[in-house]
């Protein structure tokens, strides 16, 4: 019993309260900061939503702009957006997806691979205007595609290449080696490996990473403006496939800019409606990648 | 032992024994020839990063390159005069430096705002909030992220103008202030989830030795986390500024169209970026303001090469230890 009570417990004093309360300070000062990055973030879109509602609505998506973009809809610049999108991401993949393959599973660890490793974490950070400059110094004038939709998804799909590879790569790599290595014993070549066994067991990391790059593109602005995206073109309200391949096209983020810069006299809420059924694309694109991405990370089973 | 084995699988397996060799089955020829194509193929898109950084260098420097050598400019005014007249008749004087002035001191506001912010979220992220929370904030940041430029240029416009009119009795709401909160919302998404990373990759081993000594989870963390996770931290910050130099539509809508030197966070500026985006349009292909445009491409893409490669270089020193 006696020496029970020896023992010395812990008490507080002014020393131990002093580190508690720092602690505390420094948790709800992180706290904040983390909030004070979503909190506002909310707000601007509550209002922005609030500010569009007298425009949004169905016939707004499906309108096509009338009185000099001053009223009507965004039906153009919607389906341009589309048009951009998916062709960017149909030449952007194929070639994303195959040079993170040989990345991942053909190149070794020598001084030629660290510079595409290099050259891609370089791509990825060349600005979009530079990627503007470039889109019309090779394709609308070296190449002679003039300033088209091809010219403008070419550019948009050097744009996205590099998160592509790197997503890619990701997807690839969390592959175990086991499988692998399991494929080539039973004699398989490397491209047989890849085929029945890395690309199967990777294809949705690969999906999402693409669908996450399906934003970026309807996003950006600056490389479409120079290289194919015009401030008007009249279409027919509705139509699905309004543009060819060489024609120009409207955008949603150019039309954006458009309305919310360039052209006086627009409706109030006009400009606050594209934004926001820009914004909301985007957002809902990523967040079903995100929906993807958890749902398929539960259900793995390695 | 060995011998008596031999038998035994000669018995067992004739066809071991007789030395004639089994032939493997072998694929058709052409199927042989299509795998090689196919991998050459794969290494060809593999060394195409390579061939578009080049290409953007190739190109944009190829533009650019006539006005080198034009009567009209020399490089150090280019760098050094704050005088941008392209469109003048009489006195064509193309300096850029209030445009770069105007780059870096919006870039710097917005990370005096966004790197204490944005290490702060990413250290309460992995330190401090429970796995639900923790997921969450995560998808929210990275929704943070995919909001187009654009949309935080018409935000800048819109809705913090206003603001900055309100609370500061400035003349217009677009200038150096509200870029720099733009700019600095747009680049802590990278900040938060590379530092988070950095945070995420030291062993927790290092966590459980300070916390057994009795330290409080913030002693642990501003003497153990960030010294272990300093280059990290320093990579995203990097990131951040790669991305805040870099980014066009937001500055071109949210900091007003002066090209001067700013004197206050109230002063309108011009990056460089939103330069070219606001003349290219109006220069005439081939002009001599058209290729300085150009010129001014070559030198953003230098800069943000240099920030990305020393960034880079900064994280392979993590990996290496």
């Amino acid at each position: 019993m006696n020496q029970t009570n020896s023992i010395t417990h812990f008490t507080r004093n002014s020393f131990t309260s002093r580190k508690e309360w720092y602690e505390r300070v420094a948790k709800w000062l992180f706290q904040g900061m983390a909030f004070a990055l979503v909190v506002p973030l909310l707000l601007i879109i509550g209002y922005l939503i609030y500010k569009a509602s007298p425009s949004l609505n169905w016939s707004f998506i499906v309108d096509v702009p009338v009185k000099g973009m001053r009223e009507g809809g965004i039906w153009p610049a919607f389906i341009g957006t589309l048009y951009l999108v998916v062709i960017s991401l149909a030449i952007s993949t194929p070639v994303g997806v195959l040079a993170a393959i040989y990345l991942n599973e053909y190149a070794k660890d020598n001084w030629f691979n660290r510079l595409i490793n290099m050259a891609v974490i370089n791509l990825a950070g060349v600005p979009s205007i530079v990627h503007a400059l470039f889109g019309l110094g090779a394709f609308v004038y070296a190449a002679r595609f003039g300033y088209s939709i091809i010219s403008a998804s070419l550019t948009l799909a050097i744009m996205t290449l590099p998160v592509i590879i790197a997503s890619t790569r990701e997807a690839l790599a969390s592959v175990p080696m086991n499988f692998r290595e399991a494929c080539w014993n039973v004699g398989a070549t490397r491209w047989q490996t890849i085929r029945a066994v890395v690309l199967p067991n990777s294809i949705s990391g690969i999906l999402t990473g693409v669908i996450l790059q399906v934003s970026r593109a309807a996003g950006e602005t600056a490389p479409v403006m120079f290289t194919g995206a015009v401030f008007y073109k009249a279409i027919q309200k509705g139509d699905l496939l309004p543009y060819q391949l060489t024609d120009q096209c409207m955008a949603l983020s150019m039309h954006l800019y458009t309305v919310a810069t360039q052209v006086p006299g627009v409706k109030e809420s006009i400009p606050f409606a594209t934004a926001v059924v820009l914004l909301g694309s985007v957002l809902l694109v990523n967040a079903s990648a995100i929906a993807l991405r958890v749902y398929l990370r539960n259900r793995k089973k390695w | 032992m060995g011998d008596n084995q031999n038998s035994v699988l000669a018995a067992e397996y004739p066809a071991i024994s007789d030395s004639k060799p089994v032939s493997r089955p072998r694929r058709p020829y052409w199927v042989i020839t299509a795998e090689r194509i196919f991998e050459g193929i794969i290494r060809l898109s593999g060394v195409s990063a390579i061939i578009f950084v080049l290409a953007i260098f190739f190109f944009v420097f190829k533009e650019a390159v006539p006005v080198l050598f034009s009567d009209n400019f020399n490089i150090t005014q280019f760098l050094t005069s704050t005088k941008w007249y392209p469109t003048s008749a009489v006195n064509v004087r193309y300096g850029t430096f209030s445009l770069i002035i105007g780059s870096f001191s919006v870039t710097i506001l917005a990370m005096l705002i966004a790197v204490p912010f944005g290490l702060g979220a990413a250290i309460y992220i992995s330190e401090f909030c429970n796995k639900k929370l923790k997921e969450t904030l995560k998808i929210i940041i990275e929704l943070l992220a995919a909001i187009p430029s654009v949309v935080w240029g018409f935000i800048g416009m819109t809705v913090m103008s206003k603001l900055i009119v309100n609370f500061t009795n400035a003349p217009v709401g677009v200038n150096l202030l509200n870029g720099g909160l733009i700019l600095a919302f747009m680049s802590v998404p990278i900040i938060v989830s590379i530092g988070e990373d950095a945070l995420k990759a030291v062993p927790d081993s290092y966590r459980e030795a300070a916390l057994a000594m009795g330290t409080t989870k913030w002693q642990m963390i501003y003497r153990v986390l960030i010294p272990a996770a300093k280059n990290g931290l320093l990579a995203a910050v990097l990131l951040g500024i790669g991305r805040a130099v870099g980014e066009t539509m937001a500055v071109l809508m949210a900091t007003g169209h002066s090209v001067h030197i700013p004197l206050s966070f109230l002063d309108s500026i011009r990056t460089l970026t939103a330069n070219i985006a606001a003349e290219l349009g109006e220069a005439p292909a081939g002009s001599e303001h058209y290729r300085v445009l150009f010129l001014t491409g070559v030198l953003l893409f230098c800069i943000t090469f240099i920030v990305n490669l020393t960034a880079d270089l900064v994280i392979r020193g993590v990996r290496r230890k």
